[in-house]
Parts: C-alpha cells; structure tokens; sequence
C-alpha cells in the first residue's frame, strides 16, 4: 500500500442545523492528484477550511505524515507543510511577484523577525523565489507589480508561492476557476509536474481536467463523500450519474 | 534616484535650511518653529509604521505622545523639586539628563502599546479606530484627574533637560539635536520597510489569508509594528514636552493622535517622509493662516479634503506618482 500523507478522519463541521461536513474521511497518497468533486454546496470549501485550519471542526482529526494537527492554527499548518492556493486569488497586490514568492520562501525559512536586513537582497530567498517563479513560467514577470498581472497569471503565481514553501501536500480549491482553454491546458501540465513534489487534493468544477489530471476522484454531496475511485469507477457510478454528472458524461 | 528619493532630500534640505538661515538671521522664533515640524515629523513617523505600513489606523497615538511627555515631566519634575520618585523597595531619583528621560519615554510608551495593542489588535477596521480612540481618552482624563502632576494644569518645567556635551537652550542647538534623532529614525524606518519584517507587515496589510498560509500569524507582526510604532512617537512626546518646558494632558488629547495623522495623510500615507513633509506644511500653514484668522483650521480642513478626494498619495504622491515596488 502506497504511503498516506494526508488523513482526514471522520470530521463534522455543521452551521446550525446544515451539516456541512457530516463525517468525511479520505486520504491523499504520495505522488498521486485527488480530486474532490461535488456540485455547489456539497461542502468542498468547508472541508480545504477545516483541513487548513481556517475553520475549526466539531469533530473526527485530520493528520499530516501520520501527526494530528488538531488545536493548529493555519499559520502552523502551513509550516508543518499544508500549501494551499485559493479560489479567489489571496496575493499582495501592491507587491512585485517576486516579492511576493519572497514572501512565501521567507515564511518556508520562518525567519520573519529580521528588522534590518534588506529582504530583498537575500540571496537564498531570491534562489528559492527564482526558482518557483521558473517552475510555472513566470520568471519574465518577475519585477511586475501583481495587480497588473493577467487573471491566469495570479493562479500560476499562487502556485509558485505554494510551491516556495516547499509542502508536502498542495491543497489547490478551483486552480482553473476562470482560466481560458489555453490556460487551463497550462495549468493541467504545471500540476502533472507539481504532483512529484508532493501529492494534491485538488478541488475543481472543470471536468476535463479532473478526468484528464486525477488518481483518484472523490465525490461529496451534502458534506458526504458518496463514492472514492479511479476516474473509469466515478464515470460508470449510476448513483454519481444522477447525482452529480449528469447523463453525459464526459469522455 | 527616483524622483521621491530627490523631494525627500529637498525636504530635508529645507527643514535643516530654515533654521540655519534664521539663526544667521537672528530669528529665534523660527527656530524654535522648525524644532516643532522635526518633533510632529518625528511622531508620524511613528504612527507611519502602524498606519502606512501595517494599515493599522490608530486614532490613539496621542497616548503614547503623551506618555513621552509625562515621562519627561515627572522625571524632571522630581529632579527639580529633589523629591526621589520612590524610595522603596530601592531609590529611584528624578533626572534632568534627556538620553535617559528618551529611554524611560521610549520603555513606557513601548509598554502602554504592546498593552494597548494586544487587545486593539484583535479587532479590525472601525472597532480598531474606535477602541484605540478608547484607550486614549481613558489615559487622558486619567492624567487630567491625577492631581500628583499637576492634573489639567500640566507641569511646567523651568529648565529644558540636558544633554551631554550641548547646550540645549540654545534654540538652534536644540534643534539640531532633535534633527538628528528624526534622521536616526528615519534611518531606521527605511531598514525596516525593506527589511522581511517590512514585507510581511506590507504583505498582511494587504492581503491577510496570504500571510497566515505561508506560515505567518499576521497578529504577531502587527503587535510588534504597534510597539515600535508608540515607542517612536512617545520618543517624539519626551521631545516635545522638552521643547515646551511643559506638559499637560493636551499632549494626550484625541485631537492630538488626529493631527498627527494629519501629517501623514499630507504627505503620504506610507511614504517613508510622508509625515516629514506633512508636519513641515501644517506647521507652515498654523503659523502663516494662523497670523491671518484663528480660524485657519478651516482652510486645514478644506486641505484635508482636497488631499482625501484628488490626491490620495499626498505631497509625495502628487510629486513623485505611485509608489515604486521595491526590489
């Protein structure tokens, strides 16, 4: 059996009398993309929530490489190795993108507290900020500020910042949300790579790309997850089709 | 240099200018006004850190002015009157020496902020402008009804403190002395907007998911920012009190933390002079609207609203354009 790196627990989350995660366990392995899939309001976002620890759960644990991280705040999650990218892009728009990869290897580096040392003539962060920036091809933009960045670009910038604080797993919520064909099929490649650093759970509505990029699929309904397995047992689900898919399912 | 880089040096420039000719001029008077911008000046800069840097706008910086103040008032006060503070469990005298009335200034303003802002800062936007307006007023009626010192009165202190090797009743003398700590500051100020520490206060003022999921608790950073911040303008308040020979609760005032954001807004929220140019035009406009009409708050108003309205960089703004990303 491959190695688990990322466990979730039988956890509960419910706001008022909505339960919005109602005892969802799953795992993530090494070197694989697991995708989550659910129509609106399944709960997917609660769930990336409670794993980053954003939100709080009422129950079950979720552990990373075997350690509970129940009682963590999200900034020590991100430590332990959580790399998360958003739904909506949540990047410094007034800095460059380079400062903004800086930002991420700094807090890998978890030296924040430095008053006088000039950040951006650090040269190991500069190497590492450099590097992520060529990994999702962003190396010639490096010196623009991000509000001036096209939409696609803040989601490869997002997983450049992701990816300085070199995680052991990438929880990416919609990474194609808004992206053009073009970008989309970009963006597909950049993950196929990104999945030998370390494994993803990987939230998207975009079906030819959940298909075309994941190990394994999830499918969560009402904060319940109805069915795990290869994309050919998800495509062939009666239970998936009526709830979820649709009749045409993709090919 | 970029063309901020040349107004800040101008602006340097004339706040060392001035004083120089008017003491070639023999104008004391003028000196003595060009101290107060580089005090102001010296106090936003303060604030600057909080406000421009870490979005943290703090309607109660007067309390750490303040608390400068009285910390250089109750020094001196005790010295004067050879009344030691406190005689158990250990002596502590009164002193006239200013770099140690600019260490208990700068140690208790950096006390009442970490204090102050560990509870301002679990709140944000409004509730922060309006728990730290709060926190200034209740040290303000506190010291107006505190009659040990003088309580609405204030103290007065008959000679200015002194400080090694000068003789700081000499307006000009003075005044270079409070120069020189504003460039140390400022000094300062620009290793750390450049510093990590600078990027990651930057960085959560703009955007806090983004600090909390690279592993940064943006409270963390805040807090220090807020300390830091008071100690500054409570160095300024010691100063100010100095140049007076007086304090009094006025010092603690709301109006107080509002003008000194005032300066900032002026010249530039964030800009490292912004507060720099800012003090140097209201004390230009308190001296020469103020000779015109008692009123002139009036025109510091309308000031204010064009400045909100058409020109939200400010002095530096309209000079130099959009801030420069640094790298």
């Amino acid at each position: 059996m491959t190695e688990v790196v990322l466990r979730t627990e039988r956890l509960f989350k419910s706001f008022g009398a909505l339960k919005a995660t109602n005892g969802v366990s799953l795992d993530l392995r090494k070197g694989e993309i697991h995708a989550l899939i659910g129509p609106n309001g399944a709960g997917k976002s609660t769930l990336i929530q409670q794993i980053t620890g954003h939100l709080a759960s009422d129950s079950g644990a979720v552990e990373l490489m075997g350690t509970p991280l129940t009682g963590l705040g999200p900034a020590q999650r991100a430590q332990l190795g959580l790399g998360r990218t958003f739904q909506i892009s949540a990047l410094a728009m007034e800095h460059t993108v380079l400062q903004n990869v800086v930002l991420g290897a700094l807090g890998q580096r978890g030296t924040v507290m430095r008053f006088f040392a000039p950040v951006m003539k650090d040269k190991s962060l500069l190497a590492a900020a450099h590097e992520a920036l060529a990994q999702v091809g962003l190396s010639d933009f490096a010196s623009t500020r991000t509000a001036d960045l096209s939409h696609g670009q803040r989601r490869q910038l997002e997983v450049a910042v992701a990816l300085t604080l070199k995680p052991k797993v990438f929880l990416m919520d919609e990474p194609m949300a808004g992206l053009g064909l073009e970008g989309a099929q970009q963006m597909i490649a950049l993950l196929t790579e990104l999945r030998k650093a370390a494994p993803i759970l990987l939230i998207e509505h975009d079906m030819d790309a959940v298909f075309a990029l994941a190990d394994r699929i999830s499918v969560l309904v009402y904060g319940e997850i109805i069915a795990t397995g290869t994309p050919e047992e998800i495509k062939v689900n009666p239970e998936i089709r009526r709830a979820y898919l649709g009749d045409e399912v993709p090919a | 240099m970029t063309r901020e880089t040349w107004t800040n040096l101008a602006a340097l420039a004339v706040l060392a200018g001035v004083p120089l000719w008017a003491y070639v001029a023999d104008e004391p008077f003028i000196i003595t006004l060009a101290t107060r911008a580089a005090i102001f000046a010296l106090a936003g800069v303060g604030l600057n850190l909080a406000l421009g840097l870490g979005g943290l706008v703090s309607l109660g910086h007067a309390a750490f002015f303040g608390i400068g103040g009285y910390a250089m008032g109750i020094l001196a006060s005790h010295a004067q009157a050879y009344a030691p503070l406190a005689e158990w469990p250990f002596l502590i005298e009164g002193t006239k020496s200013m770099p140690v009335i600019w260490l208990v200034a700068v140690v208790a303003s950096a006390l009442a902020a970490l204090a102050i802002g560990a509870l301002s800062l679990r709140t944000s936007g409004v509730y922060f402008i309006m728990i730290t307006l709060a926190f200034g007023q209740m040290i303000y009626y506190f010291a107006i009804s505190w009659p040990a010192y003088g309580g609405e009165d204030g103290l007065s202190i008959y000679v200015r403190n002194g400080f090694p090797g000068l003789n700081t009743l000499d307006p000009i003398q003075f005044f270079g002395l409070c120069f020189a700590v504003l460039c140390a500051v400022l000094v300062l100020m620009w290793l750390v907007q450049n510093s990590a520490f600078g990027l990651a206060l930057s960085a959560a003022r703009q955007n806090e998911t983004r600090v909390l999921s690279v592993g940064m608790v943006p409270y963390r950073l805040r807090l220090v920012a807020f300390v830091i911040s008071g100690a500054i303008t409570g160095l300024a308040g010691a100063l100010f009190a100095d140049l007076n020979r007086f304090v009094s609760p006025t010092m603690l005032s709301w109006q107080m933390s509002g003008e000194i954001m005032i300066f900032i807004i002026i010249g530039g929220v964030g800009r490292l002079f912004g507060p720099v140019i800012g003090a140097m035009v209201f004390i230009l406009l308190e001296h020469t609207l103020g000779g015109l009409s008692e009123f002139w708050h009036v025109y510091l108003g309308a000031l204010l609203l064009g400045i909100v309205l058409f020109a939200k960089g400010g002095v530096i703004g309209a000079i130099a354009g959009r801030e420069k990303a640094h790298d």
